[in-house]
């Protein structure tokens, strides 16, 4: 047994450790555990507010998302109508040539069709009065010389073809 | 080889030297004169209490911090330095104070009027430091008392400084604190917290205290030079009022489920006089379990370590000198282990005693 006076480590022993234990309860423990309690604390919020604020980021690239998806869709809408819009013009707008070139092309013939017309009645005249002309200078002839007035008929009737 | 063997068994001679519990050569010890190398009484003399701290000799002449003697005698407190009894063991150096005359007997301070050796011898190992008829009361500072002292300034000293960085730094903990929290936290979470329940707040500071009292007292023990060595966890009054805090500190703390469990346990009442006697005794078994664990790992691990040391002096030849200090040197860093290992073991138990004095039964 290593006892050198029991009453002298018994005392000293209590005294020390009672004293050692207020001492540093008041200057150790109590500053250390606090510390320690509030930061454990201070971490806890702090992920809880980065868990809340990565939920809070979710949602607003969802929503990005979202009115992406609507602008897409607009524009794909609006780009369809367009082309619509396109191709009717040029479909409205071929009709409506076609029309005019149409009716151009019907009143070009209504025209050509008239001219030819006032042709043919001019022409109709001309030979009646070539005609005419003709049987006047054959039977002029006539009365002169019956060769002579063969000739001649023969001669106009030359002409005439040239004509 | 030769040289090798030469330079180890010096350099084993120099650890040994260097070491407080080598004061033992020069204290002529009574009955055994012949100056040869006695290791009972090496061991004895580090693990033993003594009323003055050994650092080292020097040809031949024992260099000493002079401890104060504190005695309480019949002419009331009287105090001198321990150099006062000139290195003297055997009881004939006679000291005078306070009108009384003191002789120092195997670290026991005698009135030296009343010193009989032959009771002393006479007296179980057990009974000598109790023989109050022919000894003034003693509270000297002895070397155990002044360990303890220096650990504690210690710990006041790191743990401050580890509180004062944390009123600076709010965030993770840097230098000392970063290497005390981990630890804090263990005795925490691993040890108060599971134990003792959601009343753990209340009984941090006295298991924190115990664990790195205990722990830091351990490992002093294990530094074999000056101001280190004292061997305080390996003493038995000192793992005895250890226990005795940790027992009152249970029994102040026990609710009536507990009182309820000792006094009127769920047993037929044909058994209470067989029960109760036992769970009584059991209060004070888990206390004794708790002084004796601490006493007997801590003094074992040093007897362990000053016997391989004790080999090169018994063989009386360094070729033995490797084999001793391969052993020291594992045993050294077993006894490391058990110093954390043993600290944890009381503080676990400690608060294994609160947790069962403080437990709600529903």
């Amino acid at each position: 047994m290593n006892i050198v006076a029991p009453e002298s480590l018994i005392f000293w022993t209590t005294i020390i450790f009672l004293l050692l234990l207020f001492l540093l309860r008041k200057f150790a423990w109590k500053p250390i555990l606090g510390a320690v309690r509030s930061r454990e604390s201070s971490i806890n919020d702090a992920l809880e507010a980065a868990e809340k604020a990565k939920l809070e980021m979710q949602n607003m690239h969802a929503d990005n998302e979202k009115l992406l998806q609507e602008a897409r869709a607009e524009r794909e809408a609006m780009m369809k109508e367009a082309r619509e819009l396109k191709t009717k013009m040029i479909n409205d707008a071929k009709e409506d040539a076609k029309l005019e070139a149409d009716k151009m092309v019907a009143q070009a013939q209504a025209a050509i069709e008239s001219e030819k017309k006032a042709a043919i009645a001019e022409l109709k005249q001309q030979v009646a009065s070539l005609s005419l002309d003709i049987a006047e200078k054959v039977v002029k002839h006539e009365l002169s010389d019956s060769d002579k007035q063969m000739k001649l008929v023969n001669e106009m009737l030359g002409e005439a073809k040239l004509n | 080889m030769r040289l090798t063997q030469t330079l180890i068994g010096s350099l084993a001679l120099i650890i040994f030297l260097l070491m407080p519990f080598s004061g033992t050569a020069s204290d002529p010890n009574p009955g055994e004169g012949d100056g040869k190398f006695d290791p009972k009484e090496l061991i004895n003399s580090h693990v033993w209490d003594s009323h003055e701290f050994h650092i080292a000799d020097w040809s031949g002449h024992p260099i000493t911090l002079a401890l104060p003697v504190i005695l309480w005698t019949e002419n009331g407190l009287t105090i001198f330095p321990s150099s006062e009894f000139h290195h003297d063991n055997t009881g004939t150096t006679v000291v005078e104070a306070n009108g009384q005359q003191f002789v120092k007997y195997r670290e026991h301070i005698f009135y030296a009027d009343r010193f009989d050796q032959e009771k002393f011898e006479a007296a179980s190992t057990m009974g000598r430091p109790f023989l109050y008829e022919d000894r003034p009361l003693d509270f000297s500072i002895t070397k155990t008392v002044f360990s303890m002292i220096l650990v504690s300034l210690l710990l006041i000293l790191i743990f401050g400084f580890a509180a004062r960085s944390y009123k600076k730094n709010k965030r993770a903990p840097k230098g000392i604190s970063g290497l005390l929290e981990p630890i804090i936290l263990f005795v925490r979470d691993e040890i108060a917290l599971p134990n003792i329940g959601d009343k753990y707040q209340k009984y941090m500071p006295l298991l924190l205290t115990i664990f790195f009292f205990i722990w830091l007292n351990n490992l002093i023990g294990l530094i074999p030079f000056f101001p280190f060595s004292g061997n305080v966890t390996g003493n038995i009054i000192f793992t005895l009022v250890m226990a005795v805090i940790v027992f009152i500190v249970t029994i102040f703390s026990g609710n009536k489920y507990y009182w309820k469990h000792i006094l009127t346990p769920d047993v037929p009442k044909a058994l209470y006089p067989i029960m109760i006697p036992i769970e009584i005794i059991g209060m004070f078994t888990k206390p004794f379990a708790l002084m004796v664990r601490l006493f007997a790992n801590i003094t074992a691990g040093h007897i362990i370590i000053l016997s391989l040391v004790g080999l090169i002096f018994i063989f009386e030849t360094a070729a033995i000198s490797p084999v001793s200090i391969a052993f020291v040197l594992f045993m050294s860093v077993l006894e490391l282990l058990v110093a954390a290992l043993q600290a944890y073991v009381f503080t676990l138990l400690a608060a294994l005693f609160i947790g069962q004095a403080v437990e709600e039964h529903h």
